[in-house]
């Protein structure tokens, strides 16, 4: 019994080390939001040049919704985008696109015209300020947004294929049962 | 000597740490902008993580300080400015994190495991000590008295060594 001591600083190192193998596996990239079953904060984006009404906090309340923070400087929005494109094709759930930091908002409008523009509303935020309200870190980020106008979920980096069939459709579908 | 350190001195003073707040996001009030700037190295940049937002470089940190800066002219109170910012990203964003229940283990964990610690090795070194005392005193049966030409001998050398010198 008394041998048993012994064994403490074991299980310590053990507990510890478990721990540490934890965070080796995780991102520490990804922030937790906090953002999430707050409401979308109140905003109105600029107008992108030819693309019509820009995106408001209003237009995301009604119907589950994706907000997607795209910018034609960043690189995983490229790889991201063809499933955007396609998720878009299948009219499962309107995209809204917030453009992030252009230096110009042609460059978007190009950007969309090479990559493919899967937006319903889209608006161009120069200096951040929604971006912050929504506690973006990086693009991409996208943020599924309940008929309530309430945030439910945020998928920071590129939608895949995995992440829109595993998490994000199952998610919307869950949403839109009428409680 | 001189002729080489102070080149390298020179570097060095170069290389010193350059301040990423840009002449045009200042504010005009000096109170207002030396706030600014103690707010901002409070908060963590979000991009680089490991840097607070005055020394960050991250274009989203470029624009968080500006942010500060508007919160401040709009007349917030410094720790309205933070809750601001926590509002968005968390706690995260404190370089220095919050005292309440969901972080007592990091404030207190260190010092828990310094008294165990100590209480660990008080236990290990008295659990070591008494035995050895014991056993030591326990082992050797107590000698013999002296013999009375023992004692003779004795009383010789303690005499002696009261200053007569050798003995021998």
């Amino acid at each position: 019994m008394k041998k048993l001591i012994y064994l403490v600083p074991v299980i310590v190192l053990a507990v510890i080390a478990s721990m540490f193998m934890v965070g080796l596996g995780r991102d520490p990239k990804i922030v937790p939001s906090v953002l999430i079953d707050r409401p979308v904060p109140e905003f109105a984006l600029e107008a992108l040049p030819d693309r019509g009404r820009p995106l408001s906090s209003t237009d995301l309340k009604g119907e589950v919704t994706l907000v997607n923070i795209f910018g034609s400087w960043c690189v995983a929005c490229i790889a991201e985008h063809p499933v955007l494109v396609a998720i878009g094709k299948t009219g499962e759930v309107p995209i809204h696109g917030i453009a992030w930091r252009e230096k110009d908002p042609r460059d978007a409008m190009r950007w969309l015209g090479r990559h493919g523009d899967p937006y319903d509303l889209v608006g161009h935020d120069a200096d951040s300020r929604v971006a912050i309200d929504f506690g973006v870190t990086g693009a991409p980020e996208t943020f599924v947004v309940d008929a309530g106008g309430v945030i439910r979920y945020k998928h920071i980096g590129p939608v895949t294929p995995e992440v829109w069939e595993n998490t994000l459709k199952p998610l919307i579908a869950q949403l839109r049962k009428p409680s | 000597m001189t002729r080489f350190l102070i080149p390298i001195f020179a570097v060095m003073l170069a290389a010193a740490p350059v301040h990423a707040v840009e002449p045009d996001e200042m504010l005009a009030n000096p109170v207002l902008e030396t706030r600014a700037r103690e707010i901002s190295k409070e908060l963590r940049c979000v991009v680089c993580q490991n840097e607070n937002i005055d020394e960050s470089n991250a274009e989203l940190a470029r624009d968080l300080r500006l942010v500060v800066r508007d919160r401040l002219v709009a007349g917030d109170a410094d720790d309205q400015v933070i809750k601001y910012v926590v509002d968005r990203y968390g706690d995260y964003v404190l370089l220095r994190p919050p005292f309440k229940a969901s972080t007592y283990i990091l404030w207190f964990g260190p010092g828990v495991f310094a008294l165990l610690a100590a209480f660990g090795g008080w236990r290990f070194y008295r659990a070591r000590a008494v035995p050895m005392v014991a056993a030591a005193v326990s082992a050797e049966p107590p000698p013999p008295p002296l013999s009375a030409e023992e004692k003779r001998r004795l009383d010789k050398l303690l005499k002696d060594s009261d200053g007569a010198g050798d003995p021998a």
